[in-house]
């Protein structure tokens, strides 16, 4: 095998790394998290010339190697530790040419550690827009390196790019300045009491804040001879330092570089004050809430309804074409289904992030950080914590995993604990499907109830979050640094190859991450449904023909028999006065004939279906339960979908479907609607699915924890099974108790 | 003219003074906060918080709270255009 070269990308937010990478990967490329903590690591392979190849790592943007976050404390941890498997033999700093100077700093610090170093000028299209020209072979001299001039966006310069990285042998390794300056006898003690390790390295290691990861500090402990400094002094001597090698940059830049002051800076100024503006800013900002919205909730409809007939036919198709079998029902009924209902979310989701991409990719999440953060402050959150919790309506994983870049530990908790009862797509088909059957078809004020209803779900979701962040600021008792910088990019039009990235990846660790476990939970209810161990389960079928000879269809079946025949009598006959069909008396006695066996094998199909599942496993846990449901409204069909989906919310309404319709034909989905609507419960002998038990489910589903998946995302995120288990039991308690007084008060 | 970041208004440009030790975070000096800099005031967020400045060239938000405690020597009026 070739060898491969270790290439990391390194540079502060916002310079272009991702989009360097994505030049040198295209789709090569993986995305995961570095073991034992959720910082995504991205890595792919990149062919250069003579059949090398180069392993490419995306590290977490940093401003300098003083880290204050868990992303920037992995950027450091794998360029210190040599014998991480991920350190480079070379790095490759990006810089933004529009920000040369302060991107610069991360540069210097990373050649101090002496590892061959390329520079990156990224962004190499704005230099004549902004007046920028430099001198690249003296930069080159004075920082001791070699340069590439990119244009990520023109993709120019990748090529100067992948010759460096081949030669990276015969880069320099010298560092660029000498920091013992700024403290001589402090860093000569250092050198004697460590005398085979790098001085700068341990200059880091003795300064970090932050470390997560477990950084070398053991290095220093072992020897315990050695004094540090007392915490303030350190910082004293950070400062000095980032003053040393300011003062280092700002002398090479007079040489090299040039900004014409007057060339065009209005473009950002103009747009600012649209963007940031005490009216229009809400405005806007509401505006693509709003847009967002509608692709979710509109635009989503289309491909997802193409999905959801694609998956009924294929698993119609499988159970007409193989043998009827085990197999075949598991393949049609468990493992189609199943996969179809994970495929359907994903237009949303994509919808989502492409929007997300899109924002973040023109600069303008910044403003909206910018916007919000005063908003934010009295729950013990801040600016950015409103992405995480706008991308919680479309779904709390990938939300919970957004609230990475938050640095503040505390206020990072607080948003991902409430994150959660914001409404997640998954809800929508629970709530959609129990609206549409409770809540009347009138209008107020021009906006239909149900549409009102859902509305005040989404603010509930949100209200819910606010509420809980506000006492969690107050209960929780961490002491955390409380500082707030955020960078203001320039604007600029999105780079369409990194939100189509962007896009596919989020949705792909969508389907994989979630997929995994509603395939699962698709499957065991399968079986869970479709397999007992009693005798009236084996006997089923004859059982309930005995009962339809000697007491006829049950009452809802009949009264919904002879509703749909009298509706094809009148049709029937409409037609023949219409002279539509030609046809006697006997004909359209004989028509009606045939649709009364049809009608009634139907409805004897269903009946033995439900008498299966009845005594089936699962409908001997849903009974087992039903106890504790039946306060709130709910039947035993009920409680076993509540049950299942704790896995996730949407798996409710496909346990419903099984659950009414197993062995029925499912045209389309407002059958499982009707017959929601049809279910009348046994002991009141009123419809199961009535205002008080509609409101009860739609508030229980508001408020619970219905989702293991977020639940493992918080415990990776956290670190720790306690969150999560706080998460869930204070959710799911909270739910129960608000629909319980919900059903009280209204039934 | 002294004051704070805090002190200044949209378009004011102002320059860093001497900061005391450890006043500020690590990362607020990378950003390019040193004594020295010019900074300008770019935007005031609706609520009169955060700010937006423009230190050294980095565009960078931070909250009053913080702005107050960077020393600044103004070196111009604001612009009257607003
Ligand atoms: N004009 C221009 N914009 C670029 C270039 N490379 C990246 N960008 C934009 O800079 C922003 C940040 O890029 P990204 O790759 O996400 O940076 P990262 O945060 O360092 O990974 C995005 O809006 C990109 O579209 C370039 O060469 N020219
Ligand atoms: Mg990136």
């Amino acid at each position: 095998m070739s060898k491969q070269i270790n290439v990391a990308l390194i540079g502060n937010p916002n310079t272009g790394k991702t989009s360097v990478f994505n030049q040198l990967t295209g789709l090569k490329q993986k995305v995961g998290n570095y073991p034992g903590i959720t910082v995504e690591k991205k890595e792919g392979v990149c062919k250069l010339d003579r059949g090398v190849k180069a392993h490419i790592l995306d590290l977490p943007g940093t401003y300098s190697l003083n880290t204050t976050s868990l992303d920037e404390s992995v950027a450091v941890e794998i360029l210190l530790n040599k014998k991480d498997k991920n350190h480079p033999d070379v790095a490759v700093v990006v810089c933004d040419v529009e920000n040369l100077k302060r991107n610069l700093l991360l540069f210097t610090q990373i050649k101090d550690l002496r590892i061959p170093t390329i520079l990156v000028i990224n962004m190499a299209d704005r230099m004549s827009r902004s007046g920028i020209s430099l001198d690249i072979p003296l930069l080159e001299e004075k920082l001791d390196t070699k340069i590439a001039l990119v244009s990520t966006r023109n993709a120019t310069g990748i090529d100067r790019l992948k010759e460096l990285i081949i030669g990276y042998q015969t880069l320099s390794a010298n560092p660029n300045i000498d920091p013992s300056v700024i403290a001589p006898d402090y860093f000569k003690k250092l050198e004697e009491t460590f005398p085979e390790q790098e001085r700068y390295k341990l200059w880091l290691v003795i300064t970090q804040d932050v470390n997560f990861m477990p950084i070398e500090k053991q290095l220093i402990k072992d020897r315990s001879s050695f004094a540090t400094k007392s915490k303030s002094e350190l910082k004293r001597l950070q400062q000095k330092e980032t003053i040393l090698r300011y003062q280092f940059i700002n002398g090479l830049l007079k040489e090299t570089y040039r900004v014409d002051r007057n060339a065009a800076k209005g473009f950002r100024a103009g747009l600012d004050k649209v963007f940031t503006h005490k009216i229009f800013g809400y405005l806007i900002f509401f505006l693509i809430l709003l847009a967002i919205f509608q692709a979710i909730y509109g635009w989503s409809k289309y491909p997802q309804g193409i999905i959801e007939d694609f998956f009924a036919m294929a698993s119609e198709w499988v159970k007409t074409t193989l043998p009827p079998g085990v197999f075949t029902e598991l393949l049609a009924e468990g493992i189609l289904s199943g996969i179809g209902g994970i495929v359907v979310f994903v237009p949303q989701i994509a919808f989502l992030f492409l929007f997300i991409a899109l924002l973040e990719e023109t600069g303008y999440m910044s403003r909206v950080v910018f916007l919000m953060d005063k908003l934010m402050r009295p729950f013990g959150l801040s600016g950015k914590s409103v992405v995480p919790l706008i991308s919680g309506t479309a779904c709390a994983i990938p939300a919970v995993m957004a609230t990475r870049t938050i640095e503040n530990w505390k206020e990072r908790l607080i948003t991902i604990l409430v994150t959660p009862f914001t409404t997640c797509s998954a809800r929508l088909p629970v709530y959609l499907i129990i609206v549409a059957l409770v809540i009347p078809e009138g209008r107020f004020l021009g906006l239909s109830y149900q549409a009102l209803t859902l509305m005040l779900l989404y603010l509930l979701g949100f209200g819910a979050a606010i509420v809980s962040a506000m006492l969690l600021n107050k209960v929780l008792k961490i002491k955390s640094r409380s500082f707030f910088v955020i960078e203001m990019p320039g604007y600029k039009a999105p780079l369409l190859k990194n939100v189509a990235y962007t896009v596919w990846e989020k949705t792909k660790s969508f389907v994989v991450g979630a997929g995994k476990i509603i395939l699962a939970i698709a499957i065991i209810l399968w079986f869970l449904g479709s397999n007992g161990f009693s005798d009236d389960f084996e006997n089923a079928e004859n059982i309930v023909r005995k009962r339809i000879a000697t007491n006829g269809l049950s009452e809802f079946n009949a009264l919904a028999m002879a509703d749909s025949l009298a509706v094809y009598k009148k049709a029937l006959k409409d037609s023949v006065q219409k002279k539509v069909y030609r046809i006697g008396d006997t004909a359209i006695s004989d028509s009606l004939k045939l649709r009364t066996n049809e009608l009634t094998r139907q409805a004897t199909n269903q009946e033995i279906a439900s008498y299966r599942l009845e005594n089936s496993y699962m409908g001997h846990l849903g009974k087992v339960i039903a106890p504790v449901v039946r306060p709130l409204g709910y039947d035993w069909k009920i409680g076993i979908a509540v049950l299942t989906s704790f896995a996730a919310r949407e798996v409710f309404v496909g346990t419903l479907a099984t659950i009414y319709s197993v062995g029925s034909d499912e045209e389309n989905t407002d059958t499982i609607t009707q017959r929601m609507g049809a279910e009348i419960d046994p002991i009141t002998k009123k419809p199961v699915f009535n205002l008080a038990s509609g409101i009860s489910l739609l508030l229980f589903y508001a408020f619970a924890m219905q989702c293991m998946s977020t639940l493992a995302v918080v415990k990776r995120e956290t670190n720790s099974w306690k969150w999560p288990a706080l998460q869930l039991v204070f959710m799911s308690v909270f739910a129960y108790l608000v629909a319980l007084a919900a059903y009280q008060l209204l039934s | 003219m002294d004051g704070t970041v805090a002190h200044l208004k949209r378009g004011q440009k102002a320059i860093i003074k001497e900061i005391a030790d450890g006043a500020l975070p690590i990362k607020l000096l990378e950003l390019g906060c040193l004594p020295g800099n010019s900074v300008e005031l770019v935007q005031v967020a609706p609520l009169n918080d955060p700010i937006y400045i423009n230190v050294n060239g980095s565009h960078i938000a931070i909250r009053r709270a913080m702005a107050a405690l960077i020393q600044v020597t103004l070196t111009e009026e604001a612009q009257t255009e607003q």
